[in-house]
């Protein structure tokens, strides 16, 4: 039963994250890379199988986990952090320079009627 | 000297025009005669051991993965070939030091005709198939340049692309016939590959071979459907006419299926393909050769019907009709690229090749016209002349077969027909040039060319005549030897004469002559019913084709990619879906044999809590902020499904990062909107939700059976060796610092990298920064409230040292210069957060550039460290000391290297977030800065 919790958790953290990156603005697709990284990294730990009890401490436990996907999923916490950051100045500098947070550059003529800007969100 | 030279020799030749040209044209004419003179020699020198029936062979490896080597296979049919190349390329070179004029870039074109024949001796040379199709597209690469020579003029450049196209294209089915005899025989050697007809003849891909191989030699030999492209190709300097397109390029095809005819022919395949190929080019380019006006557009018609010619002879599946092509591609070679050079001296000479201005030359140039009326009449196959030797077995052949049963007579009669019209357009060249009246309308006053631009044409039409009179003297030995080759056997029992008797072939011979005398007088009518048909235009066809090409591709990749990211990305996920399900169906079952783990109801409450979370975040993400604060929520439990599934290191890791992640996206959104919009067709968002689930559930499956399966890690040599030769008890510390050292320092100096990335864009980047939040409140009056600055201020030094410690210990219990560093930042950052940019400026004066810089050096110093002790890069080195009151301790390097990891996280995490905290404050970068 942990086994198969564990699994709908990664399979839905999936499911969120690849439909917030199919969004058209670019913050949903934010948060987006955000889900799927710990997805991601879940899927990654557990090619290590689930162990409790069992931190991979020499001396510290009877059985150890896995230490090598831990190590590998380490620094991909740290690299997902920068990768965030990364996309999310992106998109405040795409704003800034395009005058709009539409993943295309542009917001397409359709959705130009009725989008609403206001004075508030208009950029300088 | 080696035969290598023959093709090498012409190759550096290509150099010399370039460096000669400066020193005038005679000059450089001779300079670039040389090589292929010295190459001519070499091939002599091995004329004796060719005609007593031996095949010389040289190799060289060239590249021996793909079988391609360089070798040299000089055979009759080769030397024959090889003897044309160098022997009338010659000739052209001196008569093109005529025929250009003193401002044309004379070095460039004998450049590109040096290139072109290294080309066309590398095709007939080539001991290795591969090597032949090399080659092969040289010719047509060089072609193009030739053909475009006068750039200018856009009918060159148009002719240039068609050429290209054209026989480019059957380069590549030519190609894609070699890989597949390659295959078939185990070699490109073309030794191996002559040998193994039976094998090829009989096995299931010959049909596909022989169109592809065949498709490659119409299309260069210019025979119907693909002859369009040679009369285009007449809008290049006459020399490359008389060269390229009459008497060696356009005899590559030929070429290609005399070689192979050994292997490809004596099937009804082959019969039905190239035999009808043959004769309808025959025909077709007979008839339109008298409609041209053009002097150059009806040798080239002519040209293509002599080439159908070539190629119904080698249809015939029969010894002597490969032996008479052999024949005619002597012949034709002599007479047509005679004729080329008179049609280019009438044309340089008298200013125009329009037949309906040139009449009655003779008066004016009575020599040039001696020579053109005896190569039009070898054309013609008037006896005494070469063309009459070769014409008359080409029609005992076709009397001879009985191919087609009982409707056999059809090749005999079309041949015969082709013959007259054949007889029609040279009597035509004939008489309308150089007799017919007067001139009309020429823009020069005609004249005798300078002498030497006449020698060529006449040594050509001395061959004419030599061979049409003492044939088995002049050409014996050398068209028995090469005729031996194509047919890779004992020659059957041939005599050359002039005269066999009365006899059919001969009586057809007449009813050409009489019919194409009796045609050529009934002109006018010809050319008024002729007229009522519209000639097609192949020029602007052919563009037409290419611009519909263009238009579809350009339509398709519209389709494919319209620049919409959002669709992309759709695509994307669902090509990888549909690459994961075909897999995922063929497995049993998700299900492993892994014991599995007991559930206890604190972990059925944290998952209850991630799947809320997870929804939330998926259902609010339109307002933003509720969207972030249950992805934070989300975080904190993927942190505690670390914790609790034995990953300290991961857990405390999550969680620090979770705390700067949650920070910098809170920052973001202060100057992004604060909603998302809603999405104007629901469809996609339905679209977007189902593609969602089936990627969910599949990832889901995949982990639920990788996770419920045993597992051979190979994890048991780290936890084995990392006391002992780590020095460390926590196994994942070791790993990223000892075993796997070299992976962390990449991964830091893509942190640093990313980090110095985030720190440009975000310089000179101007956002409007609001005064209120999404519901139009006014922010906060007081931004740095008094009770966050006292606690902040005094937790600053009890985070440190929290830091100090789980950095120290990282070693030997959960923690490291990671987790270490990233407490360091978030301690700093509260900071920003409780005082301000302005308050800490002052105060913290680091440059976090310089601590990134700084940070990877150590790293790096630490791993260059263990060279000092013979070891490898990034060893450890590690030892016990004991000091009074602190007790036993360890010292590694390990400590320093994670002190470049602890440096590096610090700066970079700083670096992003208080450059963008910046950008709230009057302290945003200017513009001046920068």
């Amino acid at each position: 039963m942990m086994e198969g919790m564990f699994a709908f958790a990664v399979g839905l953290l999936t499911a969120a994250g690849i439909f917030l990156i199919l969004r058209q603005r670019t913050f949903p697709i934010v948060v987006g890379i955000t889900m799927l990284s710990y997805a991601v990294n879940l899927f990654l730990f557990s090619s290590g199988r689930l162990t409790t009890n069992g931190a991979a401490i020499l001396g510290q436990s009877e059985g150890y986990a896995d230490p090598l996907p831990q190590a590998l999923v380490l620094t991909a916490i740290v690299i997902g952090f920068a990768m965030t950051a990364f996309v999310v100045i992106l998109a405040m500098r795409a704003r800034a320079d395009l005058g709009n947070d539409h993943v295309d550059g542009r917001v397409p003529a359709e959705d130009e009627k009725d989008s609403g800007l206001t004075g508030r969100r208009k950029v300088l | 000297m080696s035969l290598f030279w023959v093709p090498l020799l012409p190759m550096l030749g290509i150099l010399i025009p370039v460096f000669a040209a400066r020193r005038g044209r005679n000059f450089c004419a001779t300079a670039t005669a040389l090589p292929p003179a010295i190459a001519l020699g070499v091939l002599l020198s091995h004329a004796g051991a060719v005609f007593d029936g031996e095949v010389v062979r040289v190799s060289q490896s060239w590249i021996p993965q793909l079988g391609l080597d360089f070798s040299v296979h000089l055979d009759g049919l080769a030397f024959l070939f090889a003897l044309l190349v160098l022997g009338i390329g010659l000739l052209i070179i001196l008569y093109a030091r005529y025929y250009l004029s003193e401002r044309e870039n004379v070095g460039q074109f004998y450049s590109y005709l040096m290139m072109f024949m290294t080309a066309m001796l590398g095709i007939v040379v080539s001991g290795n198939l591969l090597q032949l199709w090399f080659f092969w597209e040289l010719t047509s690469i060089s072609s193009f340049l030739l053909i475009s020579f006068w750039s200018h003029k856009a009918e060159a450049r148009q002719g240039a692309r068609m050429a290209l196209t054209i026989t480019g294209g059957g380069g590549l089915a030519l190609l894609a016939g070699v890989i597949l005899i390659g295959e078939i025989v185990g070699s490109y050697d073309l030794h191996t590959v002559l040998n193994s007809g039976d094998l090829l003849r009989e096995h299931a891909l010959y049909p596909v071979i022989v169109i592809l191989v065949l498709l490659g030699a119409f299309t260069k030999s210019a025979q119907f459907p693909f002859h369009f492209w040679l009369p285009q190709a007449m809008a290049a300097p006459t020399p490359v006419s008389a060269y390229l397109h009459s008497a060696t390029m356009v005899k590559a095809g030929i070429f290609l299926m005399a070689r192979l005819y050994p292997v490809l022919s004596g099937t009804d395949l082959w019969f039905v393909m190239v035999c009808f190929t043959g004769m309808l080019t025959l025909l077709i380019g007979a008839y339109v050769a008298l409609f041209k006006h053009d002097l150059k557009g009806l040798l080239a018609y002519s040209t293509i019907s002599h080439l159908g010619l070539i190629t119904l002879l080698l249809g015939l599946n029969s010894q002597m009709a490969a032996i008479a092509a052999v024949f005619h591609i002597i012949n034709h070679a002599t007479f047509k690229a005679s004729l080329f050079m008179a049609a280019g001296i009438i044309d340089h000479e008298t200013g125009s090749r329009d037949m309906r201005q040139l009449n009655g030359l003779w008066k004016y140039m009575p020599h040039t016209a001696t020579l053109a009326m005896v190569a039009s009449a070898s054309m013609a196959g008037i006896p005494l002349f070469n063309g009459f030797l070769s014409k008359e077995m080409f029609l005992a052949e076709t009397l001879g077969q009985s191919l087609l049963g009982a409707l056999s007579w059809v090749i005999p009669v079309t041949a015969t027909i082709a013959a007259t019209f054949s007889v029609a357009y040279s009597v035509r060249f004939i008489h309308d040039v150089f007799f017919n009246g007067e001139p009309v309308n020429l823009p020069k006053t005609p004249h005798e060319p300078p002498r030497y631009m006449k020698v060529p044409v006449e040594i050509l039409v001395a061959l004419c005549v030599l061979v049409g009179i003492f044939p088995s003297f002049i050409i014996g030995d050398l068209l028995f030897t090469s005729a031996a080759s194509v047919i890779h056997g004992e020659l059957p029992d041939i005599k050359l004469s002039i005269w066999h008797g009365f006899n059919m072939p001969l009586a057809m011979s007449v009813i050409a002559m009489v019919g194409g005398v009796w045609i050529y007088t009934q002109r006018k009518v010809l050319f008024d019913i002729q007229a009522q048909f519209p000639e097609p235009e192949p020029r602007r066809i052919f563009e037409h084709v290419i611009s519909w090409c263009v238009h579809r591709c350009q339509q398709f990749i519209q389709f494919i990619d319209n620049g919409s990211l959002q669709r992309y990305l759709f695509l994307f996920i669902l090509f990888t879906l549909i690459l994961l399900v075909e897999p995922l169906t063929e497995m049993t079952g998700s299900a492993g044999n892994l014991p599995r783990l007991p559930v206890d109801p604190v972990v059925v409450l944290a998952f209850v809590i991630l799947c809320i979370g997870t929804v939330a975040t998926m259902m609010f993400h339109r307002q933003r902020l509720i969207s972030l604060v249950m992805l934070s929520i989300v975080g904190l439990i993927v942190s505690i499904a670390f914790a609790y599934f034995s990953a300290p290191d991961l857990a405390l890791t999550q969680l620090s990062v979770e705390v700067v992640t949650i920070i910098l996206l809170l920052l973001a959104l202060f100057f992004l909107p604060q909603t998302t919009k809603k999405e104007t067709r629901p469809a996609l968002v339905a679209r977007d939700l189902g593609l969602a689930t089936m990627v969910g559930g599949i990832v889901g499956t995949l982990c639920y059976a990788m996770i419920t399966r045993p597992i051979d890690s190979i994890s048991d040599f780290f936890l084995a060796n990392s006391k002992t030769g780590g020095g460390g008890t926590n196994v994942v510390n070791v790993i990223l610092v000892d075993f796997r050292g070299f992976d962390t320092l990449g991964e830091i100096a893509v942190l640093g990298i990313a980090a110095l990335g985030i720190y440009k864009i975000i310089a000179r980047m101007r956002l409007y920064m609001p005064s209120a939040d999404g519901d139009g409140r006014f922010w906060s009056g007081d931004p740095h409230p008094l009770m966050l600055r006292v606690i902040s201020q005094a937790l600053l030094p009890l985070a440190l040292l929290v830091s100090v410690f789980i950095f120290l210990r990282g070693h030997n219990l959960p923690g490291g210069g990671f987790i270490a560093g990233l407490i360091t930042s978030i301690a700093i950052i509260q900071q920003y957060i409780a005082h301000g940019v302005e308050w800490i400026k002052p105060r913290l004066t680091v440059n976090y550039q310089w601590l990134i810089g700084s940070g990877v050096l150590i790293a790096v110093l630490a791993g260059m460290g263990s060279w000092a002790f013979g070891r490898p890069f990034l060893t450890t080195w590690f030892d016990y000391f004991s000091l009074p009151i602190v007790g036993k301790f360890e010292l590694a390097s390990a400590l320093v290297f994670d002190l470049g990891v602890y440096l590096t996280v610090i700066g970079a995490t700083l670096l992003i977030l208080a450059n963008l905290g910046k950008l709230t404050t009057s302290h945003r970068p200017q513009e001046t800065e920068l």
